[in-house]
């Protein structure tokens, strides 16, 4: 039972600091107040704070919001997701062992819900969850000594915990060693989450949260940095050849651990779990929820690197894939380009023979049908216009490759691709994932993408699609 | 098995001067009570509530009661009630102390402290509702007395928290009177209970072994009875996260009286 004479002492004691001119209530510590404030600086996932350069110990002040926003979790369709700062994940915090933290926490009053920081960096029952539980219209304020160095997930931990972060409620607070950390030349901040919404992946409009789903834990989608398409298109990462790159990776959860790897690279060094020591060579490093480890690698050639939860189908129907669009000089002793010929006895297909089709005729319904499809599934990366994005994502609209060859463009929308490949004299090195499309659909994209984009005719049937599915992929 | 009481009755009790509308008619409804299984276990374990026969307002007090309420009662005027029993937010959005304003009268009144909203409660001869009524009053839907095991009404209910709180709530009785002839327990406003500050647990509801377990996560998986109903549990979070003085923009109350009959 909660009894009013604590919650008196706490407001007498908070009346007292106020009157000491300062924000919390141990204002009797000397050595704490002692110390310099610095106001942390919050940016929006994947960037984070620069690297602390100070020897000395401060009073770091973090001011957090709680926002409840509707945003795109994937191309059409909506989610309304709670976060700290507006961001899924929630603005990264970075201070060095031995800081004292300020943890302002705001509930907006256009927020619906209660909710709380549980920082699992903090020494102490809950994190400093007693202390934040507020309702909407209020604020609360905690500070805590950053003990031990590490990187930590924080999170909200108001009941049903489970279904506040299932809608974003975390991220990640580094606590860097008193010693600092080593030079790199970029960093990034990635989380992964899973989520739970009332119509299947990708399916359009506003989307509710569904708790059943949430309790079976089957996620509709798994997905870096709160939507479908963050890390791909113009959310790329990007990086130069031979650049050290530091990643902090986190997994908010609520239930799934991440097997992430990034297509392409070997990790030199994680740090698992956030620990202190590091393994190198790393290929792949399982991250559990409400876990982080710290990840370096050196990327050597141009190209994507692609980032995946290694539990595949997460990545391939879930939407756990980003990208990181890497520049550099070819380096074929690394990185050799291939050659691929066909057997001697592979001669005429059905494919060739079907190369010069007669005219066909497209009705309005399939012309819609190919605008929807291309919506929601080419123009996260080769952009609604289909100009695509030079160097990462090949343009589609326009193309000498899609004016060429047409009917490969179906064989890469039914079956992907990957490596080498020139448009418009362009040389791309990426990965597209095949497109869980039925014949209808593949036809119409792929006409509308001819009439559309390229001013040409349509040049595909579902009944050649049907054919084309029997070709083997390469 | 409905009483309807006079407002004006309140009025007059008070030995107010104030001129007040003409005297809506309060509907309260009587529920058998009985046992029920609960969030919040009788025992902190597993034990159902036991709740004797109750009445409940059918509907939430509206901005024009409580306009009528400040009227007889000045004492209750933003302005004029003390910081202790009303905090800085209190009636924020009405035009004036005595007057909404804007607001519409149907509207149910919101942003009035557990201390207010207990003295309009007395001033109709009630109370809040506790915990356990408001729970066993919300636990209906139009055709049944306890709809919570169908996961379709469970996810409508749920919907709502889904929605951040723009604007002011909207009209009284809009949606279809539950089982008991409530209506509105859900999908409007939060609601005061009487005994928000000592049914719970923690700010931190995954706490063990003692009685503060709601304010953080994986405790409240400890004290809590029916974990599915994720509607319900943010009820008891959101008043776990509340003090007596404190409003909201989107908290509302309405009455309860023992059945004395």
């Amino acid at each position: 039972m909660r009894r009013i004479a604590p919650r008196l002492t706490a407001a007498a004691l908070t009346t007292l600091s106020v009157l000491l001119g300062t924000a919390f209530p141990a204002a009797s510590a000397a050595p704490v107040a002692a110390l310099p404030v610095i106001m942390h600086a919050l940016l929006a996932p994947p960037l984070l704070p620069p690297p602390i350069t100070r020897k000395t110990p401060a009073r770091v002040v973090v001011n957090l919001t709680v926002e409840e926003v509707e945003k795109e979790i994937a191309p059409g369709a909506r989610y309304t997701f709670w976060t700290f700062g507006g961001t899924v994940p929630g603005k990264m915090i970075r201070v060095r062992e031995g800081d004292t933290v300020d943890i302002n926490l705001q509930n907006l009053s256009s927020n619906k819900l209660p909710h709380n920081i549980d920082l699992h960096a903090v020494s102490g029952p809950g994190g400093g969850a007693g202390q934040t539980l507020i309702a909407p219209g209020n604020q609360a304020s905690f500070s805590f000594k950053a003990l031990l160095p590490g990187l930590y997930v924080y999170h909200c931990a108001t009941a049903p915990v489970g279904m506040h972060v299932a809608n974003g409620m975390y991220g990640m607070i580094m606590v860097e060693p008193k010693e600092g950390m080593s030079s790199v030349d970029k960093e990034y901040y990635v989380m992964q989450g899973d989520f739970y919404t009332g119509g299947s992946y990708r399916t359009g409009g506003l989307q509710g949260f569904d708790m059943q789903k949430a309790i079976d834990e089957r996620p509709t989608y798994v997905l870096f940095n709160g939507a479908d398409g963050a890390l791909t298109g113009s959310g790329a990462l990007s990086a130069k050849a031979g650049q050290k790159v530091r990643m902090f990776y986190g997994v908010g959860g609520p239930n799934l651990m991440s097997s992430f790897h990034i297509i392409g690279a070997i990790f030199d060094k994680v740090y698992p779990d956030g620990g202190s020591r590091f393994q190198e060579n790393i290929q792949t490093t399982l991250v559990p929820a409400g876990g982080s480890a710290i990840i370096e690698f050196t990327p050597q050639v141009p190209g994507n690197l692609t980032l995946v939860d290694h539990s595949l189908t997460r990545a391939f129907n879930k939407g756990a894939v980003g990208l990181m669009a890497i520049t550099g000089p070819e380096r074929p002793e690394i990185y050799g380009k291939g050659i691929k010929t066909a057997l001697a006895a592979a001669g005429t297909s059905t494919l060739v023979a079907a190369a010069k089709p007669a005219p066909l005729t497209v009705g309005q319904g399939a012309r819609l049908s190919g605008k929807i499809v291309y919506d929601a599934n080419c123009a996260a990366c080769h952009l609604a216009d289909g100009k695509g994005v030079p160097g990462v994502f090949p343009p589609l609209a326009n193309s000498d490759f899609f004016q060429q060859r047409p009917y490969e463009m179906a064989h890469i929308v039914l079956h992907g691709r990957s490596g080498e490949l020139v448009v418009n004299g362009e040389h791309y090195n990426s990965v597209m994932p095949p497109q869980d499309l039925n014949d209808e659909q593949v036809a119409d994209v792929i006409n509308y993408v001819s009439m559309a984009l390229n001013g040409g005719k349509a040049v595909l049937t579902p009944e050649q699609v049907k054919q084309m599915r029997k070709i083997k992929p390469n | 098995m409905r009483m309807h009481l006079f407002a004006a009755l309140a009025l007059l009790a008070a030995g107010a001067a104030a001129a007040a509308s003409a005297p809506a008619r309060i509907d309260y409804r009587a529920l058998p009570g009985g046992l029920l299984r609960s969030v919040l276990p009788a025992d902190g374990k597993q034990a159902p509530a036991l709740l004797a026969p109750f009445l409940m307002r059918a509907n939430l007090v509206s901005n024009g009661e409580f306009r009528a309420f400040v009227a007889s009662h000045p004492q209750w005027r933003r302005g004029q009630v003390p910081a202790v029993l009303a905090g800085p937010g209190y009636l924020l959005a009405w035009r004036a102390p005595g007057d909404p304003g804007q607001l519409d009268p149907n509207a149910p009144v919101t942003r009035v402290s557990w201390h207010a909203a207990s003295a309009f409660c007395a001033s109709e001869g009630a109370r809040l509702p506790r915990w356990h009524e408001w729970e066993y009053g919300a636990a209906a839907d139009p055709d049944r007395a306890d709809a919570r095991d169908d996961p379709k009404w469970l996810s409508a209910i749920l919907n709502w928290y889904a929605r951040p709180a723009s604007g002011v709530p909207g009209r009284i009785g809009r949606a279809r009177a539950n089982f008991h002839g409530l209506q509105d327990m859900h999908g409007l406003v939060w609601e005061w209970v009487e005994d928000y500050s000592a049914l719970f647990v923690n700010a931190d509801s995954r706490a063990q072994g003692t009685a503060k377990q709601l304010d953080y996560c994986g405790g409240a998986a400890v004290s809590l009875g029916d974990r599915r109903n994720y509607a319900i549990l943010m009820r008891v979070a959101l008043l776990a996260a509340m003090e007596g003085a404190q409003d909201g923009a989107f908290l509302g109350f309405r009455c309860a009286r023992d059945d004395t009959r």
